[in-house]
C-alpha cells in the first residue's frame, strides 16, 4: 500500500527532489553563477510539476485524430492529455531564460567591478570599502 | 476607442519601450517615457471614473470569451491600484530626464527609458489582469526590468543589490507559480472569477491550503514584509534616485494588491480569515516589522537606506490594516498604498535632488543644506511630516483609519504601538532635519555646486509634495474609493 502509494505519485516525488536540491545550491553555494544554476534547477522543478499533472495515462496529444472534418464527435471519445499546462510551461521557460540572462549579465559585471564572483569575497571587499569611506 | 481601455492601459507602455530602444537619442527616449506614463495616467483615471459610475468593467483579449481566453477585469480595487501606480510614474517620468543625464552612462540612457517603460508595462499588468498566470508573466515582466533599473546605479555596490534582489525575486515568484499550478489543478481554471466560484468546493482539500502557502510566502517575499525584506533595504539604497522613488512607490504597492486579490477575492476573506487564520499570523509580522524597522531605520547614516528600512515598516502599517480582517482595516491598508506612494515618491526624489547637487545623501555629507538647498529641504521636511502622520498630510489618514479599525477590534495595544512608532518615525525624520538644519555647512561657502537643484527636478518633487497636502487636507474622496474598495475586497466577487 505504501510503496504504491510513492510509486503511483512517483512524479511528484522527482519534483519535490529537484526542488530542494536547486533551493539547496541556491541558499548553500556563494558562487554566483552556482546560485544560477541552482535557480535553475528550482525553477525546471516547477515545469516538471506543470508539465506532468497534465498528463493522462494512455492519453493521446492534443490533435483532431479523424483530419478535421467533423472532429467534434471523435475527438469526444478520445483521451488526450490537456495542453494548457505545456503551453503556461512555454511562457515560463522563456521567462527563466530571461532571468538566467539577466543574472549572468549581473554576475559578469559583478566580475568586472570587484574581480571576483565568490559571495563572502564580495562581502569582505564590500565590508572594507564601507569601513573605508 | 473607449472599450479598449483596459488593454491600452498595458500596450502603450509596452509599445513605446521597444521605441526608447530604438530612438537612441536620451532626449527623445525620455519624451517618449513621459507621454506614455501620462497616457497611462489618463486611462487609469478615466478607467476609475467608469468603474465608480458604472461598475466592473471585463475585456476579453483577443475576444476569446472568458474564462477560457485572458480576461482583463476592472473594478474599484485594480481601478485604485492603477491610479497609484501611473500618478507616480507621471511625476517621476519627467523628474527622470534631469535625475538620470547625471546619473547614468549617456549611451544607456534610451535602454533606461526602455527598462523603466517595460516595468510600468509589469506593474499596471498585474494590477488590470484578471487571469492568475497573467499576473506571472506581468509580475517577471516588472521585476526582470526592476533587476536592470537597480544595477544601473552609479556605484558598484547597486550590482550586487540587484543580483540579490534577482535571486530572491526569483524564487518569489517561483513560490507564486506552485501555488497557481496548484490551484490549477484543483479547479481546472486560471480565470480569477471563475477560480473564486469553483475554489470554496474543494476548500477542504489539502492541495488548496499548500498553495495558500505557496502563494503566501511568495507574495511576501514580493511586498518585502519582514522577514522576507532582506533584498529591500540595499536594491533602493544602491539605485539610480528616480528608480527608487519609482520603486519605492510602486514595486512594493501592486505585491500588496496582488495579496490583496489572490487571498481575498479569490480564495475568499472567510477562507483567508476563518479556515487559514491569516489575520493572526500576519498580525503578529506586521508589529514586529513596524517596530524593529524603525528602530534600524533610527541608526542608518546613508538616509536614503534609512527610508528604504522605514519603507518595510510602513509595508508593516498595510498588512496591519489587513490583519484587522474588517473593512475599516483594509480601507486603512487601500488608503496607506496610494497615501505612501506619495510620501515616499516626495521623500526619496527629494533625495534624488540632494544627490544631483552634492552627490552623497550620507547624514553627514547634508549638513547645512537646509540653507543651501531651501526648496528641496522643506520638500524633505513635508515628506517627512507626512510620514510621521501630522494632520494636513496623508500620512495622518492613513493612520487615522489604522487607530479606528484597531479600537474597532478592541485592539488597544496595536493602536498605541501605531501611536508609539510614529515617535520612532518621527525620531529618524528629525535626525536629516536636524543635520540639514542646525548644522553648519561643511563645504566650501563660494562653492557653486551646492545651490539649489534645478526646477527640473524640484517641481515633479513638489508636485508629489503638493499631493500630500491637498489629499492629507481633502481625504473624504479618496477615502470614499478606499472604502468601496474595501467593501468589494471582503464581499468577494460580486454577480
Amino acid at each position: 500500500m505504501r510503496l504504491d502509494f510513492f510509486v503511483s505519485q512517483y512524479n511528484y516525488w522527482v519534483v519535490i527532489f529537484l526542488m530542494m536540491v536547486g533551493f539547496y545550491i541556491l541558499i548553500s553555494r556563494g558562487n554566483l553563477i552556482k546560485k544560477i544554476v541552482g535557480l535553475n534547477v528550482f525553477q525546471t522543478a516547477v515545469f516538471m510539476l506543470y508539465i506532468s499533472m497534465g498528463k493522462i495515462t494512455g492519453g493521446t496529444p492534443p490533435i483532431l485524430v479523424d483530419g478535421g472534418h467533423g472532429g467534434g464527435e471523435a475527438a469526444e471519445q478520445v483521451m488526450y492529455s490537456n495542453p494548457l499546462p505545456h503551453v503556461l510551461i512555454l511562457t515560463a521557460i522563456v521567462v527563466g531564460i530571461a532571468t538566467t540572462s539577466v543574472g549572468l549579465a549581473l554576475a559578469v559585471r559583478i566580475k568586472e567591478a570587484y574581480g571576483t564572483i565568490e559571495e563572502d569575497e564580495i562581502n569582505r571587499i564590500e565590508a572594507e570599502t564601507e569601513a573605508g569611506e | 476607442m473607449s472599450v479598449h481601455l483596459p488593454v491600452l492601459q498595458v500596450v502603450v507602455p509596452l509599445l513605446a519601450a521597444p521605441l526608447c530602444a530604438f530612438l537612441r537619442n536620451a532626449r527623445a527616449a525620455a519624451i517618449v517615457a513621459v507621454l506614455a506614463s501620462w497616457t497611462a495616467l489618463a486611462i487609469a483615471l478615466s478607467l476609475l471614473g467608469d468603474v465608480m459610475s458604472a461598475g466592473v468593467i471585463s475585456y476579453a483579449i483577443g475576444d476569446w470569451a472568458p474564462p477560457i481566453g485572458i480576461e482583463y477585469r476592472v473594478d474599484i480595487v485594480n481601478a485604485w491600484v492603477l491610479v497609484i501606480v501611473a500618478t507616480i510614474a507621471s511625476a517621476v517620468a519627467p523628474y527622470m530626464i534631469t535625475s538620470v543625464e547625471d546619473e547614468v552612462e549617456r549611451r544607456r540612457i534610451p535602454l533606461f527609458y526602455a527598462a523603466y517603460l517595460l516595468c510600468l508595462c509589469g506593474l499596471l499588468g498585474i494590477a488590470i489582469t484578471g487571469d492568475v498566470f497573467n499576473v506571472f508573466v506581468f509580475l517577471e515582466i516588472s521585476s526582470l526590468s526592476a533587476y536592470a533599473l537597480i544595477a544601473m546605479g552609479t556605484r558598484r555596490r547597486a550590482l550586487t543589490a540587484a543580483f540579490r534582489y534577482l535571486i530572491m525575486g526569483s524564487v518569489g515568484a517561483t513560490f507564486i507559480v506552485i501555488g497557481i499550478g496548484l490551484l490549477y489543478v484543483m479547479t481546472g481554471s486560471l480565470n480569477m472569477a471563475d477560480l473564486a466560484v469553483l475554489l470554496p468546493e474543494v476548500w477542504d482539500s489539502r492541495t488548496v491550503k499548500v498553495a495558500y502557502g505557496f502563494l503566501g510566502v511568495g507574495f511576501c517575499l514580493k511586498l518585502a514584509l519582514f522577514p522576507l525584506h532582506l533584498w529591500l533595504p540595499n536594491a533602493y539604497a544602491f539605485a539610480p534616485s528616480s528608480v527608487t522613488a519609482f520603486m519605492a512607490s510602486t514595486a512594493t504597492k501592486v505585491a500588496v494588491y496582488m495579496l490583496l486579490r489572490f487571498f481575498l477575492t479569490i480564495f475568499g476573506a472567510p477562507f483567508s480569515f476563518g479556515v487559514m487564520a491569516l489575520d493572526r499570523v500576519l498580525l503578529p509580522l506586521a508589529l514586529v516589522a513596524i517596530v524593529s524597522m524603525s528602530l534600524v531605520a533610527i541608526f542608518q547614516v546613508d538616509v536614503k537606506r534609512l527610508l528604504a528600512y522605514s519603507s518595510v515598516a510602513q509595508i508593516g502599517y498595510m498588512i496591519l490594516g489587513l490583519s484587522f480582517a474588517s473593512v475599516t482595516g483594509l480601507t486603512a491598508t487601500l488608503l496607506h498604498l496610494f497615501n505612501h506612494a506619495l510620501m515616499k515618491g516626495a521623500l526619496f526624489m527629494a533625495l534624488g535632488c540632494v544627490v544631483y547637487r552634492i552627490g552623497s545623501v550620507h547624514i553627514d555629507a547634508m549638513a547645512g543644506l537646509g540653507r543651501r538647498m531651501p526648496f528641496t529641504m522643506a520638500a524633505f521636511v513635508v515628506g517627512g511630516l507626512s510620514l510621521v502622520g501630522v494632520p494636513l498630510t496623508v500620512g495622518f489618514v492613513s493612520k487615522w483609519f489604522l487607530i479606528l479599525g484597531a479600537l474597532e477590534r478592541g485592539w488597544w495595544p496595536v493602536a498605541v504601538i501605531v501611536l508609539l512608532t510614529s515617535v520612532l518615525a518621527l525620531v529618524y525624520v528629525w535626525r536629516v532635519v536636524e543635520a540639514a538644519y542646525f548644522r553648519p555647512y561643511e563645504g566650501d561657502e563660494g562653492d557653486e555646486g551646492a545651490g539649489e537643484a534645478p526646477w527640473s527636478l524640484l517641481a515633479p518633487t513638489w508636485v508629489l509634495v503638493g499631493a500630500n497636502l491637498y489629499f492629507g487636507m481633502n481625504a473624504v474622496r479618496t477615502a470614499q474609493v478606499a472604502e468601496r474598495a474595501a467593501e468589494v475586497l471582503m464581499t468577494g466577487v460580486g454577480p
